[in-house]
């Protein structure tokens, strides 16, 4: 008893303290999203950042990535009726649109079926594939792609 | 008896129109040839700014959508694209597209046009299901009328020759040029620009997915 009354001591007082050494570290201010702007002032305007014109197609970062859309893809409408995307990168149709087709893997449901048409599990393009903005990244990176798939 | 009434009711008829048109085959007793061309004239006028003025009042976005059928259904469509709201606030509304801007294709649309009165008095189209059951035919008649005039409409504004390649997307260049070459339209391509596309399992079959 008197074991655990003296470890419950340290554990408490460890905890309390612990804070208190974190916060004393001159980086880590805490700020709101204003930043040291007051009430009264305005904010700096966002800018709106657009996609921009047709690029390269765009190397993957890793080897499973769904591959990233060069092109704009406003106004391209993906609806029960009719899939925008697969006018032009569907098996009928990218030899004529010069565009690359869907990969064989989009034909496969959940079991590993092979199915006649696109599988409704990948239907909805824009939940693995998006286009990229002139956005550059707010946190220093350092992340490589492995040897394979860098460009020589 | 009847035979007599008959006889009489012919020979009144026989005397209205009689009278007016040996009314008009005679020379004006009271006014003066001048006095009637000028007046003639000015009628006429009247008749024919007031014959373009409803052809111009017919040809405007607001008289389109006044019918609900088209206010509820491709006015709310055309309102997310292009053509509705870009960059440069440059529009196309329903005329443009779907009027002819030459005046003899225009007069035979707008007769053409009493085919939409009649489904209208029908109420063919006036409600969303009934809509949706006919949009597949509605859209073939209009992609069938825009190849057949070579695209006309989007000629109104769009003019291939002028197309600054350099300024277009990687895509847009490639299409155009092979499209050219190919003696396509450009309703062959740029199907549903406007408007929502109707089912298009027999157009484009690698585009869509089964049960919708």
């Amino acid at each position: 008893m008197k074991k655990s009354l003296v470890l419950g001591l340290v554990v408490t007082i460890g905890t309390l303290s612990f804070p208190q050494a974190v916060l004393s570290q001159p980086e880590a201010e805490l700020q709101s999203l204003r930043g040291s702007l007051s009430i009264d002032d305005t904010s700096q305007q966002a800018t709106w950042k657009s996609v921009g014109p047709d690029s390269e197609p765009i190397m993957r970062n890793y080897v499973h990535q769904p591959p990233l859309i060069p092109h704009t893809v406003e106004k391209y409408h993906i609806t029960k009726r009719y899939n925008k995307c697969l006018s032009c990168h569907s098996w009928a149709n990218y030899q004529k649109a010069n565009a690359t087709k869907v990969s064989s893997t989009h034909f496969m449901d959940r079991d590993g079926y092979i199915l006649a048409n696109i599988a409704p599990r990948h239907y909805f393009c824009h939940q693995c594939h998006v286009p990229q903005v002139d956005a550059q990244p707010l946190v220093e990176n350092v992340f490589e792609p492995v040897q394979i798939l860098q460009p020589w | 008896m009847s035979n007599n009434q008959q006889q009489d009711t012919a020979v009144k008829k026989k005397n209205i129109l009689a009278r007016l048109w040996a009314n008009l085959k005679q020379p004006s007793s009271r006014y003066s040839l001048g006095g009637l061309l000028v007046v003639g004239f000015a009628v006429g006028i009247l008749f024919w700014g007031g014959f373009n003025w409803a052809m111009d009042l017919t040809n405007t976005e607001a008289f389109c959508i006044s019918c609900h059928e088209m206010e509820e259904n491709v006015y709310r469509e055309y309102q997310d694209t292009i053509h509705y709201n870009n960059r440069t606030g440059v529009r196309a509304t329903c005329p443009d597209c779907h009027v002819p801007k030459e005046w003899t294709h225009k007069v035979v649309r707008k007769i053409q046009a009493s085919n939409e009165l009649f489904h209208k008095m029908m109420g063919t189209i006036d409600t969303p299901e009934k809509f949706e059951a006919k949009r597949l035919q509605l859209a073939k008649n209009v992609w069938a009328s825009m190849k057949a005039t070579n695209s006309r409409e989007c000629r109104n504004c769009h003019d291939f020759e002028s197309m600054d390649y350099p300024k277009q997307g990687r895509r847009a260049v490639d299409q155009h040029i092979k499209g050219n070459d190919e003696g396509l339209t450009c309703i062959d391509c740029h199907k549903g620009v406007a408007h929502s596309l109707p089912p298009m399992h027999d157009i484009d079959p690698s585009a869509t997915i089964e049960g919708s």
